[in-house]
């Protein structure tokens, strides 16, 4: 029988499959080809090993960066915050010590983990790729296999380079349109979002995803990485999406690419990477690509989502008893009525920015729409690009001169508001339309209110002030 | 890592499902480099809430978690187990967890027990009518017991037995170093490196 994408690549990185103790089934053995490292949830990690006396098995297969909580303005000048000053100088300490290479605040590589991998050309088809953190989901539009880990697992691959996992399940979601095509408007945030909406929370939980029809074969590699971003957020360990051209003239020339020969035994390689014809997912689910309009979400997690000309969903229509609970705490928690159409739903703050949507596509997009228009009065905006080089090229671009010009703030690179563990945050009961992946209470700052939306939608909600499409500005 | 085979403690009903983990430990408190000392953080913002069961005597002295489904969705954080561990939970109920904080768990040594969501709701109920009631979690037999009733639970069988010997991952991994010399002698020329 034919294998998935998943377990082709799962296969390639078995060091050892696990045997039957008599204590039940142990783990396979997983070769680790890239570990990324940022300061929030290495420093334990790195403790652990010194206390061992272990040495970091295979620095040449390790990159750290800082981006969780580094200011985005000010940055010459030292971290003001004590605790993130301290992760920041433990991380360079522990990098220097351990051999590790390091993109630090001001280097021209710095940026988000989930950033850097891809546009140094290190995210690569066929890889393993693991980081502390959930969102590590990104490098699987690349056809890596991608996972968020916990700081023990952190210190288990810098000691082993390899990880003891369990098989899991393989779920293709296969997102279809006539031609092909998102309707106008519409962005690969929005599908993710809806799928979210459709499968839930949960409901990919124990499954890597596989993002497959014309509309994912379509999509850049940009728009691919939003989608597999959010893969955590529907409760699954990765997404992926198979290699192809589009995926092979992105990688082309970057910097860690193969090169020479080495492309070409690297294409030839990666071009097996595709879910055979006979193959049988454990689970499918279809999505019908041009039913979709822009997405937003309402409540407190990513689930609880809708088309953006929806009303503030009823939680009295809710049958499920958990869900309805759930739906009025979040209502409450939002300050929102049932009833109240999206668009209606006015903001205080719009960030775009983050691993989801902080790449110079997104970018581009959202200046587009902001482009000799100005933000609403007594809304703030905040673009933060998703690492150095993004900063660089929108500012070779014009971009910054757009957003600026518009009365948006224009900030170097990092995580910024999409956590509000630097100075970027809500202030209670504050309300933001965010490109983030994360609306959970207090995400973005202690009682802060967040709306998760594409680019496109973010930019339109900064000039009319209230939740809105593109279209709702001409 | 310390070995489990039982534990007893005051059981503490926490009714909410999809307690994610920037609710069981807010990022802020992410930006420590130690290992413990997580105590302060877990649960933050609800503890500023009087009525919140954990400024509740006894519950304050809880030491078995006894959720609603889908505990420890969101992000990867390791900080939510230790925040639990450190507050002095050894065990943590729920119908359903998420996958990556099962995983966590195992590693630091706090028992996720996976119990039906009915059974939970009796567990509940038990611990509400009589507060302070001791519950005793016993690996070895996969039960849950307070009072007359006994529940049983589900606990993937390596992780089991990972804990009732106290077993350490990085230990574990290590003893098949040849396995893995023998893999990067195999690995393709092309792979990536991030030094070059
Ligand atoms: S941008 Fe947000 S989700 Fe992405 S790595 Fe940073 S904190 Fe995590």
């Amino acid at each position: 029988m034919g294998r998935t994408l998943a377990e082709k690549v799962w296969d390639q990185h078995l060091v050892r499959k696990g045997a039957e103790n008599g204590a039940g089934q142990e783990p396979d053995l997983l070769y680790i080809d890239l570990h990324l490292v940022h300061e929030v949830t290495s420093p334990q990690a790195f403790d652990g090993l010194r206390l061992a006396g272990r040495p970091v098995r295979r620095p040449d297969l390790t990159l750290a960066t800082e981006d969780h909580n580094v200011p985005t303005l000010d940055v010459l000048a030292p971290i003001a915050d004590p605790v993130s000053r301290t992760q920041v100088e433990t991380l360079r300490r522990n990098c220097e010590e351990f051999g590790v290479r390091l993109y630090p605040m001001n280097h021209a590589e710095q940026g988000i983990v989930h950033v850097v991998g891809p546009q140094l050309g290190l995210t690569q088809p066929g890889t393993t790729v693991v980081c502390g953190d959930s969102h590590t989901s990104t490098h699987g539009a690349f056809g890596a296999m991608a996972f968020g880990i916990g700081t023990s697992e952190v210190e288990h691959v810098l000691a082993t380079q390899t990880l003891p996992l369990k098989p899991f399940k393989t779920m293709a979601i296969n997102v279809h349109s006539a031609d092909g095509r998102l309707r106008p408007g519409v962005t690969s945030k929005d599908v993710v979002l809806a799928i979210i909406a459709q499968i839930g929370t949960g409901g990919g939980q124990g499954y890597v995803l596989e993002y497959r029809g014309n509309v994912i074969d379509n999509l850049s590699m940009e728009a691919r990485m939003t989608i597999c971003n959010m893969s955590i957020e529907a409760g699954a360990r990765a997404g992926m999406i198979a290699p192809d051209e589009t995926t092979f003239a992105y990688l082309k020339g970057r910097d860690h690419a193969p090169k020479g020969a080495q492309w070409d035994e690297a294409v030839e390689a990666w071009r097996e990477l595709r879910t055979d014809a006979d193959a049988v997912f454990d689970a499918e689910v279809d999505i019908d690509a041009d039913a979709l309009t822009p997405f937003v979400t309402w409540g407190t997690n990513p689930g609880q989502g809708l088309p953006l000309g929806e009303t503030v969903p009823d939680p009295a229509a809710i049958v499920d008893e958990n869900e309805r609970v759930a739906a009025e705490k979040a209502l409450s928690y939002m300050g929102l009525e049932a009833g109240q159409p999206l668009r209606s739903i006015k903001v205080d703050t719009v960030f775009v920015g983050s691993c989801t949507n902080g790449r110079i596509e997104d970018l581009r997009a959202a200046a587009e729409i902001l482009d000799g228009k100005q933000i609403a009065d007594g809304v703030r905006m905040l673009v933060v690009p998703g690492s150095m080089r993004v900063r660089f090229q929108a500012e070779e671009e014009g971009l910054d001169k757009v957003f600026t010009a518009a009365g948006a703030e224009w900030r170097s690179a990092g995580c910024s508001m999409c956590l509000g563990m630097n100075p970027d945050q809500l202030a209670p009961g504050e309300r933001s339309a965010s490109t983030s992946n994360r609306n959970f209470e207090g995400r973005q700052g202690k009682g802060g209110r967040t709306h998760l939306v594409s680019p496109l939608v973010a930019a339109a909600t900064a000039v009319r002030g209230t939740l809105s499409s593109p279209e709702d500005l001409v | 890592m310390e070995k489990f085979s039982t534990h007893t403690g005051i059981g503490v009903p926490l009714r909410r499902s999809n307690v994610d983990t920037d609710q069981i430990i807010p990022a802020v408190y992410l930006k420590r480099v130690t290992r413990t000392g997580f105590e302060d953080g877990l649960f933050s913002a609800w503890r500023n809430d009087e009525s919140f069961i954990l400024n509740q005597e006894p519950f304050s002295r809880g030491s078995v978690l006894v959720a609603g489904p889908d505990f420890g969705t969101g992000s990867s954080r390791e900080h939510a187990v230790w925040a639990l561990m450190d507050y002095g939970f050894r065990v943590v109920i729920s119908a359903r967890f998420a996958d990556i904080f099962r995983g966590n768990s195992a590693k630091a040594g706090l028992v996720a027990a996976q119990v039906e969501q009915p059974d939970v709701e009796l567990l509940w109920k038990l611990l509400e009518n009589e507060p302070g009631t001791e519950v005793t979690v016993d690996l070895q037999e996969k039960t849950v017991q307070a009072k007359d009733l006994t529940v049983p639970f589900e606990i993937d069988d390596y992780i089991r037995w990972r804990l009732l010997e106290g077993l350490d991952d990085i230990g574990l991994t290590l003893r098949h170093e040849d396995a893995i010399d023998a893999f990067e002698r195999s690995r393709p020329a092309h792979k990536p490196v991030t030094t070059a």
